[in-house]
């Protein structure tokens, strides 16, 4: 419709050079918002966070001086590098199940979803369509001592009556299983979708079997995919606390919980902040590895 | 689909030679049965939510017990009757929708500036990649609590504007990839046609850029809005005053959680997978 305005569009068929400033700039106009948005609320937060670990707060009225006090870290980690360990063991330990139990479906929907790709796809996003505070409360209802499935075993006299699991390490693990399983899923399935099926033909051809062919050529193929799943489902695992307060009880305490403790029950700043920085420092560690090996732009590819 | 490699000609998959001898066995029984297995294991606490909002309580507090009492549908009819839980769910849905809207736009702008412009033009754009990968990979509790340590540094008070600022925080990234991921196939021929044509830059964007790259962006748009509604460990840290939908449960978890949460979290569930479905069955359409 409004091809004729051509005519009286001054210089608009000859191209006029636009103004040299205005283009030189663009990339940083285009990105300045969003820039500066992640550095004042994102970068200047994580500095704030380090400063605040080297303060000395007023536990009772919150407020803090700054004392560069190193040995904040140490009393820290003295008082709980227990909670740390049972954040790795547990955190680990969903992140294995993760992967064992996620590659044969990634591996089936990839090179045997066919045209219903994208359904089993959408199951395996299914359980985002729930908040994510619900279904751990919900998995609190299904391991409850006499929910579904502990409850139904009992009246069968398939499990003594005082078994529960609720309040233990593996509920807590089963509910971070649960909850991450899609963080794992879905770059694997990523990374088997992407393996050329005629470099399978092709091993296939040169008399591999099937073993061969899966050791030798799609497992190396999925390498980068196994590192992405297992950061995305290790790290926000490892900060996790929902799982653990809600399915764990009072015991089996994990390093997410102190660090929620300190910020909103104990108005420790210093001590939380000091955590967190080790928890993000231990983060980094497997991210720079991701980055170094693999590139900091892949992992956008398993988003 | 590999078959189409191997063995155009034979419809037969049992004729296809080229193929795994005995690829049969695993793909035709094992692997499906135990991929349906995973997907049951997955659906099944949501059966399990929808369930128990349909379950009575005997006792007179609004609570939902651990054992089944019984069907009613009491709780849909009642659905609004814990006046807090009502509100924590509107201003999930009100800030949701207001992070949407700016983390698609900063989003969008960005991934505009990454996708066109490299290193000499562009400066410092390996660093905003790395940010970007930072942001995305660092765990949340860390941003979360250090977005709180700021805003009591600050002293800034702590409500619906920290949340805000907080949810476009973590989004803006998820947006930025989701949208390069949709322009990375852009033809920029289209848009030196247009130039050609006479259109000036604005006429350009607005005629052919904007309609190309929208699908893009209204897939970012739904993540932002999907992060920002389901957060609940950032906003723990932030929320202050304003308490969002997630938080509001999070605190009802000590003292028994009211059924109308399962009734809000299945109408939440059947909004998104209708509109997850009707995605699906539209992009089959187009094809």
């Amino acid at each position: 419709m409004e091809q004729p305005v051509l005519a009286d569009h001054p210089g608009g068929v000859t191209r006029r050079p636009r103004p040299r400033l205005g283009k030189a700039l663009a990339p940083y106009l285009l990105s300045l918002p969003a820039g500066l948005w992640l550095l004042v609320l994102f970068l200047v937060p994580l500095v704030v966070m380090l400063s605040l670990s080297l303060q000395s707060c007023n536990t009772a009225t919150g407020a803090c001086v700054m004392t560069w006090h190193w040995g904040e870290f140490g009393q820290q980690l003295s008082l709980y590098h227990a909670q740390f360990i049972t954040s790795f063991y547990f955190a680990g330990a969903a992140t294995i199940l993760d992967l064992i139990v996620s590659f044969p479906i990634a591996y089936w929907i990839a090179f045997h979803g066919g045209s219903k790709k994208n359904f089993f796809l959408l199951m395996l996003l299914v359980p985002f369509f729930v908040s994510f505070v619900i279904r751990t409360v919900v998995w609190e209802f299904i391991l409850s001592d006499q929910g579904i499935i502990l409850g139904t075993l009992k009246n069968a006299h398939l499990l003594p009556q005082n078994f529960h699991v609720l309040a233990t390490g593996y509920a807590v693990v089963a509910g971070l299983a649960y909850n991450y399983l899609p963080f794992t899923a879905l770059p694997l399935y990523v990374a088997i979708e992407r393996i050329d099926k005629r470099v399978l033909d092709a091993a296939y051809d040169l008399y591999a079997t099937r073993r061969q062919a899966f050791l030798r050529v799609i497992l190396p193929l999925t390498v980068p995919g196994l590192f992405a799943a297992f950061l995305l489902t290790f790290v926000p695992a490892l900060g996790d606390y929902l799982n653990q307060q809600i399915l764990g009880g009072t015991s089996n305490t994990m390093i997410g919980t102190v660090i929620q403790n300190s910020f909103l029950v104990n108005l420790d700043y210093a001590g939380g902040s000091a955590l967190s920085a080790v928890l993000l420092a231990i983060a980094l560690v497997g991210i720079f590895a991701y980055a170094r090996l693999l590139g900091s732009r892949t992992i956008e590819d398993y988003i | 689909m590999s078959a189409v490699v191997t063995a155009p000609a034979s419809a037969e998959t049992g004729q296809a030679r080229r193929g795994a001898p005995r690829r049969r066995r695993w793909t035709r029984f094992v692997l499906p049965a135990y991929s349906w297995l995973i997907i049951a294991y997955l659906v099944f606490p949501i059966a399990v939510m929808i369930a128990y909002s349909f379950n009575k309580v005997t006792t007179g507090l609004p609570q939902v017990s651990f054992a089944w009492n019984g069907f009613t549908t009491q709780w849909y009819q009642q659905w609004k009757d814990i006046p807090q839980l009502t509100s924590a769910f509107w201003l999930s849905i009100r800030l949701a929708i207001v992070a949407t809207l700016f983390a698609t736009v900063l989003g969008t702008l960005l991934a505009l500036a990454l996708v066109r412009y490299r290193p000499p033009r562009f400066r410092g754009r390996g660093l905003v990649e790395q940010i970007m990968f930072l942001n995305i990979a660092a765990p949340e509790i860390v941003l979360g609590a250090s977005l709180l340590g700021l805003f009591v540094t600050i002293n800034v008070a702590r409500g619906f504007v920290t949340l805000l600022l907080a949810h476009v925080a973590f989004s803006i990234a998820y947006v930025t990839v989701t949208v390069r991921a949709r322009m990375a196939g852009f033809d920029r021929t289209l848009e030196e046609a247009a130039a050609d044509l006479g259109a000036n830059a604005w006429v350009t964007f607005r005629k052919i850029t904007f309609p190309l790259i929208m699908p893009g962006i209204l897939a970012g748009a739904l993540m932002a809005f999907a992060l920002s509604i389901d957060d609940f460990v950032t906003s723990n840290f932030v929320s202050g005053s304003a308490v969002p939908f997630p938080v509001w449960v999070y605190g009802a978890t000590r003292i028994g959680i009211p059924p109308q949460v399962f009734v809000f979290g299945s109408a939440i569930f059947a909004v998104g997978i209708l509109c997850a479905l009707t995605s699906i069955v539209v992009a089959r359409k187009q094809t």
